[in-house]
Parts: structure tokens; sequence; C-alpha cells
């Protein structure tokens, strides 16, 4: 059994699957089918594929179209241009008129390091959080991303999932039971809350084991749903250790830190610390490297918890 | 020459002579509706204090013809699943699709009195969610076509033989997608896409030649491997010929570039700019209508 896999694998593997399970599953593509993985599709139902080139505007739009006939696309890009490229066409044309298309990319947050600002979606879930109707998510792990693609086809309405380029541990058993819209706590503990997803997790949980020796015990959720929030469980955890400590792949405004403090600040005020990417931009570097470099890494999150804790 | 094919000359004649009388009856059924439509639009328009009237009358012989001689569709069943699409990609001529959709019976007429008020079906942008007969939310410019395009590929998946028919505005041409859009619609060899150009030539802050000339517009098409007819779009005939010849190509998308007046059929709207998004008053909507009316 493989111990890391790129969640974008998950993907392209999942997509065959439905192909094969539902006639309905199209595929739209914007040239870059070996990377975000579609290319296993396109090997297997060639008359499902539609390859757009590099025109991720009218893939939107494309999509749309094929979604209002009945059908249910898979559109794939990377996660800066699925988000922004197409953004008002994704608002527009997929969310106010509610077209059941899946908006699946690749190369979420920092994941595409080496390749530099250019290609790194780190404001994709601030951009896209405000749209209504569509349901954003972040799977976990490989075996999650499998549960979380196979969910979305069979939801009905738009749902935009983002996928890592590089592998990450895998944390969840292949029979995971994953839910859009519910959080998962990973880990018990009664002195601060851990809200984080997608490839953060893992490095939550490394942090989450160096506190417990510390005597700090703190409680792990994982939300692979960024929309629709699942409210009560952030509100639960508020309640229960006082003290959150948001963790993501993204820039701290819009992403899941502002989400939390907004649903917190809304019923159940208590201390937030967002860590992510602090309204700046990254730059090229090794993917590990960039975490530590801009504040995302294990130590990070073990000195955030620590700093909260002393004005809880 | 014999008796025998004197007789069947006599009767090609009288045959050909029917076929004549027949196609005039016709095109002056059309005519007279989209004298209709445009007295609807501009009602619309006028009730609602706002929208967009010089669009709409260019494109109102057009959405005549399409809607009362070509469309496969199904007013009782709006979401029939063989019907032929059509995306009004220059959204903002809604009011005269409106007129149409209700004299075809897709809603009741009075709806047409709520245009761009709270709460109605008919919204200042086309909604396919919220009016009848509607296949595809526009408004946006630039973006009916690739909305087609999927549309065309979708037919294509489920094996049904429905055209998809997309009206273009000439300001939208300015937007990249389109042509995003018409690369794509060359690649699939979708013949069974038919757009439509409603060339008026003006767009809001002044001519296409001014703000970003379109031409030459055939040969754009023709170079992106598109069937290219051009036609005046305010001759019904010529309109239903073109749109026979689109349907019968092969292999590739069809564009019917339709030569059209901006505000055609009121003439201090005709080629004005101004009107492109403003209600006319009062004394200006009742001459508007008058003059449609002896047209």
């Amino acid at each position: 059994m493989k111990e890391s896999a790129p969640t974008r694998d998950a993907y392209g593997e999942q997509l065959v699957i439905l192909g094969k399970e539902n006639k309905n599953v199209v595929v739209v593509e914007a040239d870059i089918s070996k990377s975000t993985r579609t290319c296993y599709f396109a090997s297997k139902f060639p008359d499902r594929f539609f390859n757009v080139g590099v025109a991720e505007q009218n893939e939107a739009m494309i999509a749309a179209g094929l979604a209002s006939c009945g059908l249910i696309p898979f559109m794939s890009t990377y996660a800066v241009f699925g988000s922004m490229r197409c953004c008002e066409q994704i608002r527009t044309f997929i969310c106010y008129t509610n077209l059941n298309v899946k908006i699946a990319v690749s190369h979420g947050g920092l994941t595409p390091g080496n390749d530099g600002v250019t290609h790194q979606g780190t404001v994709d879930i601030g951009v896209l959080r405000s749209f209504p109707n569509l349901a954003i998510i972040m799977p976990t792990d490989f075996n999650m991303a499998k549960a979380a693609v196979k969910e979305a086809a069979s939801y009905v309405g738009p749902v935009y999932l983002r996928f890592t380029r590089d592998a990450v541990p895998l944390i969840y058993k292949e029979d995971i039971n994953f839910k859009i819209g519910k959080a998962i706590k990973l880990r018990e503990g009664k002195d601060i809350t851990i809200v984080t997803f997608g490839d953060m997790t893992w490095y939550c949980l490394k942090a989450a084991e160096i506190l417990e020796k510390d005597g700090i015990a703190a409680e792990v959720i994982d939300m692979p749903t960024l929309k629709p929030l699942d409210e009560k469980s952030i509100i639960m955890a508020a309640k229960e250790t006082g003290a959150i400590v948001t963790v993501e792949d993204h820039q701290i405004i819009g992403g899941l830190g502002s989400a939390v403090a907004e649903v917190l600040s809304e019923n159940h005020p208590v201390l937030v610390k967002r860590i992510g990417l602090k309204n700046t931009f990254a730059q090229s570097g090794e993917y590990e490297v960039l975490l530590k470099k801009y504040g995302l890494a294990t130590d990070n999150i073990v000195s955030a918890c620590r700093e909260i804790l002393k004005k809880k | 020459m014999t008796a025998n094919n004197n007789m069947d000359h006599d009767i090609a004649d009288v045959l050909g002579n029917q076929n004549k009388t027949k196609r005039s009856y016709l095109v002056n059924d059309l005519k007279e509706i989209a004298k209709l439509l445009r007295t609807d639009a501009l009602t619309m328009i006028h009730t609602a204090k706002s929208g967009h009237p010089g669009g709409s009358l260019s494109a109102a012989d057009i959405i005549a013809v399409l809607y009362f001689h070509f469309l496969n569709i199904d007013p009782k069943n709006p979401k029939w699943t063989d019907r032929d699409r059509f995306i009004m990609s220059k959204g903002h001529a809604c009011p005269i699709w409106y007129a149409a959709l209700a004299e075809k019976g897709y809603f009741d007429k009075s709806n047409l009195s709520t245009l761009r008020k709270i709460d109605s079906i008919l919204q200042g942008h086309p909604d396919m969610n919220k009016t009848p007969g509607i296949d595809m939310t526009t408004g946006s410019l630039g973006n009916g076509l690739g909305a087609g395009v999927g549309m065309a590929l979708a037919a294509r998946v489920l094996k049904k033989s429905y055209y998809t028919y997309i009206l273009l505005g000439c300001g939208e041409l300015n937007e990249g997608v389109l042509w995003e859009a018409a690369m794509s619609a060359s690649k699939f060899k979708l013949d069974n896409l038919i757009a439509i150009l409603d060339y008026n030539k003006l767009q809001l802050d002044g001519t296409n030649d001014e703000i970003m000339p379109t031409e030459p517009v055939a040969d754009k098409w023709l170079s992106f491997n598109w069937h290219v007819q051009r036609i005046n779009g305010h001759d019904i005939g010529k309109i239903i010929d073109s749109i026979n010849i689109a349907k019968d190509v092969k292999g590739v998308p069809s564009i019917i570039i339709a030569d059209t007046i901006k505000g055609k059929g009121v003439s201090f709207m005709e080629n004005v700019c101004d009107w492109h998004g403003k209600a006319p008053d009062d004394s200006q909507y009742v001459e508007a209508i008058r003059q449609i009316q002896k047209n």
C-alpha cells in the first residue's frame, strides 16, 4: 500500500470509474490533461473528452452548455486559472445558472512550488467562496480525493474540487465515508483546536504530536469542505477548547481562516490565529522550503498554538 | 412539343406559382409578426423605463424567422430534450425575445409589463431559471457562442439531431472568449451549430469602426474555418434562405452575417448610438409605435 500520493492522481483514477458507471460524465480540458490526469479518461472515453486548448473561459462556457443539456461535465485546469481566468464564467454561467458543472483543478496552494507564483493557486478559495450555489472541496489525501470525486459527481450543482500536484501522506483508509459539508475530527484535545484542510492536515497532526509532549492537548479538525462550511463543528470546538488556530495552504484573507472567524464572531467569539500566506505572494522553490519560508511549517503551527494559549 | 409535355409544363407552372404564393404568404406573415414583436418590445421598454431598444429592433426580423418558422420547440414542454436550442448571446436585446416567447405561448403576455421589475420572470438580462423557453442565461457579452458549442457537443454525446442557434451582437466580437469559442466550434466540426450575427455596426460608445473595428468580418470567420453567408438581416426571404443553406452545411459550423440597422423601424432610433440602452419617453413611444404600424 502506498504511503503518499498526489490527490490529482486520485481524481484521474476516479474519473475513469465514473466514466464507466455513468455515460453522462464528460470531461472538458484546457491542454494540460497529462498534468490534471484527465488523460486517463481521454484514453478510455475519447468521445466524451473535449480538449479545448489553452482557453479556460471557453472551457467553462462549454461545460455550462453541456450541463444545460443534462450531462455531468468535469472541467479541469490548474487552481490559479480555474478560479481566475474563467472567474466570471464560473460566477455567471455556472453558479448563477446553478448548472451541474464540476470544476476540478490541480496545483492547489503552494504545491506547484518550483513553477512559481504564476502557477500557485493561493487565492482561489477566497475568490470563489463568495459565489452563491458553489460547493468548494479540497480533499486531504488520495483516498479522500477518490471519495470526494465520487460524491461530487452524484451531488447536483456546481462543485469546485482542488487537488495537489505533489504527493501528500495518506491519512484516511480506502473506505472513508466522505460527506460534502462534514468536518472530520482527526484528533481529540481539550486545550486548543487546530482547523485545517488539504495538504496542511498532515503537518497539523505532526504539530499536535509535538504539543502533546509539552502537555498541550490539541484537537485537530479536518475541514475538506470549505463551503458549505460545517459551522456546527467549529462552534462546538470553540465552546470546548476556547482557542482556534486555522492552517491553510492559501492566503489568510478569504480562505478557511476568514470563514472560521466569520462563523465564530457571529456565534461564539474566541481567540483565532490564522496560519497561511500573510498577504504576500510566494516564489519559486521546493514545496517544503516554501512552507518554512512563509510560515506554514509544523514549527509555525506549534508556536502559533503556544502563543494563543498564553492569551487564552 | 407534345400536348402531354405542354400539360406537364402547365402543372409545373401552377405548382411553382402555388409555391411562390405560399412563400409570399409566409414572408408577409413573418413581417407582420416582426412588427408585433417590435411593438411589444418597445412597449415593454417604455413601461420599464429602461432597456435596450436599438439592438432589440435590429434583431426583430431574425427572431421572427427563427421562432415562427424554424425552431423545433414545444412551448408546452420548454425542457423537451430534443428541442432546438437558441441562445441570445447579445442578452441585452432580450425584450424582442421575451415578446416572441410570449407570442409562442411560453408564458402569459401579461408578464411583458413586468420587465425588469421586482420578482418578474423577465429579468433585465435573460435568466434560464426564471423564464420558460430560455436555454441559457446571457448578458455578459461574448459567452453565448461557447455555451452553444457545449450544447452542440451534447447533441453528439446524447445522439440527438437538434440544432443550436446563437444570435451574436457585433459589439461582443470584441471579446476574446468569443474567438476561443469560434476556434473550438470548427475544431469539433459542429455542423449542428448556426450562429447569426446581428451586424448593426454600433456598440454602446460608438460605431464599431470608432471603438474596435470588426472588418473584414466575413474573412475573420472564414479564416476560422466557418461556412460564411452575408445577407440583409431585414429581408425575411433572405433570412429564411440563409438558414436553410446553413442547416445543410456539413462538417463545419455556420455563420450568417446579417447586415442590420440598429433601431430598425423607428426613424429617430435608426443608426443612433444613443438608443442602445435608453427607454423612449411618452411622446417618443407613441411616435415609434405609429411608425412601426405604418411600415
